[in-house]
């Protein structure tokens, strides 16, 4: 389905971002995606070590939340701005946009367990709407 | 039905023996019913659903929460939910997810923590008991729609 963010969703994002932007770092390193879906390893077979605990997992979680600081950044215009990204992982690194949801569940997962009181149903439902736009906008190079 | 290990058995029973269903039960459904607006599709007699300030607090919300916790190992619910209600099947996934939410909203690491101390693997890493909890309730939810065929 298609959604737009409306402005009220835009708001409850950056606000809901300002709070944890802090320990945004922490949030990408525990959205252990590689570890939970197990299927993901396909894309890390050059790891070693693909545990919670291995050092490259938790980077790469955190260059991935790099990602979605910059979606938010960018909220405004997320197919423009993220245009370079979705080459990225169109051409280069052809990841199946079916992995953008399960990053989304781990993501959502773990802000309910780092931001109990600020995870609220209405920041769930605007970070979930956020999360699938940023989706598609990853998705725009693919074909 | 579905077939459950012995350890999805311990993890469920863990998590679900420190649940105080009468504050989760409610959280879940008007979670599920405020993220994904469409399932209200069910609940036209319910009362007032306009937005998140009237279904929080809605009290024939919050019993039927309390209602989904206690009836998921009950078959004949599910016969209920599939063939007189009908019900989108798709719909226990989404009341799964925010159950899930919810569960970690309360437990925080805790969460992880029962798992683990849950878990008979020896070498259970972090995440892939997290996912045994993430996966036990999404199942039991589905055994629960199973339940019907």
């Amino acid at each position: 389905m298609t959604q737009h963010l409306t402005a009220k969703d835009k708001q409850v994002v950056t606000t809901f971002w300002s709070k944890i932007a802090s320990k945004a770092d922490d949030l990408g390193a525990e959205s252990m995606l590689v570890t939970v879906y197990p299927q993901t390893k396909t894309y890390f077979t050059h790891w070693k070590d693909t545990s919670a605990s291995s050092t490259q997992v938790r980077k790469h979680g955190i260059t991935v939340m790099g990602g979605v600081r910059e979606a938010i950044g960018k909220i405004d215009n997320l197919t423009g701005g993220l245009l370079t990204l979705s080459e990225l992982h169109a051409f280069t690194l052809r990841v199946d946009p079916a992995n953008f949801k399960l990053f989304t569940q781990c993501m959502l997962l773990v802000s309910a367990i780092m931001f109990p009181n600020d995870f609220t149903p209405e920041v769930h439902l605007a970070m979930d709407k956020f999360m699938a736009a940023l989706a598609r906008a990853l998705s725009e190079k693919y074909r | 039905m579905v077939e459950w290990t012995d350890q999805e058995r311990s993890i469920l029973n863990a998590i679900f023996s420190s649940l105080d269903y009468e504050d989760v039960g409610p959280k879940a459904l008007s979670r599920c019913l405020i993220v994904y607006p469409w399932t209200q599709r069910y609940f036209a007699g319910f009362g007032n659903l306009y937005n998140p300030e009237a279904i929080k607090p809605n009290p024939n919300i919050a019993n039927h929460g309390i209602k989904v916790l206690h009836g998921l190992d009950r078959a004949e619910l599910s016969v209920l939910h599939s063939e007189k209600l009908h019900v989108d099947p798709d719909n226990f996934k989404l009341l799964s997810d925010c159950l899930t939410i919810v569960i970690a909203t309360k437990m925080g690491n805790a969460f992880t923590g029962v798992i683990q101390a849950a878990s008979r693997s020896s070498c259970s890493v972090l995440p892939r008991t997290f996912h045994g909890a993430r996966t036990s309730v999404e199942k039991r939810l589905r055994s629960f729609e199973i339940m019907a065929h």
